[in-house]
């Protein structure tokens, strides 16, 4: 049951972290508030499930479950820190950029999720993959979020990007017109870009789901 | 390696789960411990540079032979801890850097100030706040050559009641819709200048190469 193509599936699509299962909605509301931050975010939280599930999915016969819990929390917070003191040691300028955000990911109950709902029943490799796909999920959220607001809120897209990716990605930045709807990078932004993002994903399964009964009646 | 069978077995008794959870803990802060102790030296070099970094924007080049990021100095002004960077040259004092901070309107402010012998400003730059995006965050040089206006100035130029933005009467500007983070900056960017003229003696006696 469990292929990779549906880990990839619900990761990507059906089971979203952010557009389905309403999860992560601190980093989803604090960090985007540019394309190039929710990217970031996306990238280091990616790393941190990956690695999470693999280890969780490796002890998972040594786990009793009614300790699993502080298990697992005490695993995700140190995986964190770590992640945390690596950057900051070894590619500070990036962490200049992100380091406000590394801290938020101990409090990502996504990545607790994952552990509990997926690593602790799976193999390593397909729990490995399932964070991946999950990661990679989160980011496009992040990702398309971090976009739409700034786009409306401050007329650019992927602002900063080179100092995120390298030099080689300063192409990515777009500069569309000056100015913009300041609300939509204050807090309330995240919330009202949420909203429509969760909308959207509703209606166009709403749309997807009534062609497939009409083709299913007209059979 | 125990077996699968015995593993079951030992999983639902209490002292296995007080010994898992243990170990789990003992690892993690073994790993944790290994790891503070690999990136200290990295971490205190890369902040070491960012101070470098933030001090050669407010001192003129070739002002100084030492190290002012290494030659540090702490006091206090009104309860707000200040850290004094004393440049010299030829083993003379050439200008100090105070690094400060100060309440704006969404938190800390922090600031470095360069003051010249002369107890003028040589330059202020803004190293970290957290103002409204488009707003208050007018004060990084990346985002308007706001900072800039403070350059030359001294306790006396303007004269001390105009040291403020220009809605409380001052000579510096505020920006539309953000008047409580220039009037911030401005009064420690004036805080500093008192402060250097008050200490300035105790702070190049202290250090005589």
């Amino acid at each position: 049951m469990n292929t990779y193509r549906k880990i990839l599936r619900e990761g990507l699509w059906d089971n979203n972290m952010i557009a389905s299962q309403l999860l992560a909605m601190c980093p989803a509301m604090a960090v985007t508030a540019t394309a190039t931050n929710g990217l970031g975010m996306g990238l280091a939280t990616t790393a941190v499930l990956v690695a999470s599930n693999t280890l969780v999915s490796s002890i998972r016969h040594l786990v009793p479950s009614s300790v699993r819990i502080p298990i697992f929390i005490v695993l995700i917070a140190s995986l964190v820190t770590l992640v945390d003191l690596a950057l900051n040691a070894w590619l500070h300028e990036l962490y200049k950029v992100l380091g406000l955000f590394i801290a938020l990911i101990v409090v990502n109950c996504g990545i607790l999720g994952r552990a509990e709902s997926f690593a602790s029943r799976a193999s390593v490799p397909r729990a490995a993959f399932d964070g991946l796909a999950m990661g990679i999920g989160f980011t496009l959220a992040m990702v398309a979020i971090g976009a739409v607001r700034e786009i409306v809120g401050s007329g650019s897209l992927f602002a900063q990007a080179q100092l995120l990716l390298g030099p080689a990605f300063g192409f990515l930045e777009l500069r569309l017109f000056d100015g913009g709807a300041l609300l939509m990078v204050l807090p309330p932004g995240g919330f009202l870009v949420l909203g429509g993002l969760l909308a959207a994903k509703r209606a166009l399964e709403g749309a997807r789901r009534r062609k497939g009964a009409v083709v299913a009646q007209s059979a | 390696m125990i077996g699968h069978q015995t593993l079951e077995r030992l999983r639902p008794t209490i002292p296995f789960q007080a010994a898992m959870l243990a170990l789990t803990v003992m690892l993690a802060s073994a790993a944790l411990s290994v790891a503070d102790r690999v990136t200290r030296r990295p971490i205190a070099e890369a902040v070491a540079g960012d101070t470098r970094a933030s001090l050669a924007q407010v001192l003129p080049p070739g002002s100084f032979d030492n190290d002012p990021a290494a030659d540090v100095l702490n006091t206090s002004d009104g309860g707000i801890p200040v850290t004094v960077h004393v440049a010299h040259k030829g083993g003379v004092p050439t200008a100090v850097v105070l690094a400060t901070s100060t309440r704006g309107y969404a938190g800390e402010i922090g600031l470095v100030v360069g003051i010249s012998r002369e107890q003028r400003v040589l330059g202020v730059r803004i190293t970290h706040h957290s103002e409204t995006p488009g707003l208050g965050d007018k004060i990084e040089i990346a985002k308007s050559d706001w900072v800039a206006s403070f350059a030359g100035r001294h306790l006396s130029d303007p004269e001390p009641a105009k040291w403020a933005v220009r809605k409380d009467g001052g000579v510096f500007d505020q920006f539309a819709g953000a008047t409580i983070t220039p009037r911030a900056v401005v009064a420690a960017v004036k805080r500093g200048l008192a402060l250097y003229r008050r200490e300035h003696e105790q702070w190049f006696a202290v250090r005589k190469p």
